[in-house]
């Protein structure tokens, strides 16, 4: 792929990424615990991992959390956007590189490390350690969402072709 | 076509599993620890006696759960409306954008908490 077909696709797929970022906040989600949501967002960056490159990905990841956070969020909830983001990247990276699992797991740990690193910092944050109801809804939240986001993401990486 | 030429690539590509036996293992990983962490906490419950709010860490102020009462919380972040009632505490009203403290269910067992993401505020029932 060339170089500059790469740097557009990191413009069209940060601008998708924050779409569904700002999509995503209007569905109403009806367990009251922050954090659980669809996760449409980690398609994309799933797709673009597999499909275009790292860092490709590291780059779009980067820009959706920074243009959301200056958008719609508040300074508190771009910390833990940044935080789950990197650290589900950070996870999805290295279990890619491993071949241990396929897509499908790759976006399971995604979810769940994004889920983990949000819980983490509101215990750091909050200095509140009674949190194992959060972390419970949060486990299994994302461990679903993130096998349908993975199944989601298998289909787009077999049918969406990239120039 | 569709079917059949989806076919055909995956066979091209070698791998025509969609889901692998080790994602499989993960996700019913990940649901046993949520479970068992479930469970665990509600075993472990116990009534609360007190309400403690406290924002960034630093805490306002306690509230006993016996007295009915409402209280408003204003903080640099923004403001909660907390409501104590028939032994039990909720977040009536706040203006934060995501309204998911005042969604949460009503607390009074010992160790619950409701947060307020946005406006670093957290209610905990304790002893």
């Amino acid at each position: 792929m060339k170089k500059s077909s790469r740097a557009a696709y990191v413009g069209v797929f940060a601008a998708l990424a924050i779409v569904l970022s700002y999509l995503e906040s209007l569905i109403p989600v009806f367990v009251a615990v922050p954090g659980v949501k669809l996760g449409l967002t980690n398609a994309v960056i799933v797709v673009i991992l597999y499909k275009i490159g790292a860092r490709e990905a590291f780059l779009v990841n980067i820009v959706r959390i920074a243009v959301t956070g200056l958008l719609f969020g508040n300074p508190v909830m771009f910390i833990y956007s940044l935080c789950g983001g990197m650290v589900s990247y950070a996870v999805m990276f290295a279990l890619k590189k491993s071949k241990l699992f396929s897509v499908a797991g790759v976006s399971v740990a995604g979810a769940v490390s994004h889920n983990l690193a949000q819980v983490s910092l509101a215990c750091f944050l909050l200095e509140n350690g009674s949190i194992a109801y959060y972390m419970a809804v949060l486990l299994i939240t994302g461990a679903v969402s993130g096998f349908m986001i993975g199944l989601l993401s298998v289909y787009l990486i077999k049918n969406v072709h990239f120039k | 076509m569709s079917s059949d030429g989806i076919r055909k690539r995956e066979e091209k590509s070698g791998n025509s599993a969609l889901v692998k036996r080790a994602d499989l293992l993960l996700f019913f990983a990940v649901i046993i620890v949520g479970a068992v962490i479930f469970l665990v906490y509600r075993l472990s419950l116990s009534q609360g006696k007190i309400v403690r709010v406290s924002v960034d860490g630093e805490v306002l102020c306690e509230l006993p759960l016996e007295e009915d009462v409402t209280r408003e919380f204003g903080t640099p972040y923004g403001t909660n409306t907390i409501v104590i009632k028939d032994g039990e505490a909720s977040v009536k009203e706040a203006d934060c954008p995501d309204k998911i403290c005042v969604k949460h269910k009503a607390v009074s067992m010992f160790g619950e908490t409701i947060i307020c993401l946005p406006h670093k505020l957290v209610v905990e029932v304790a002893e």
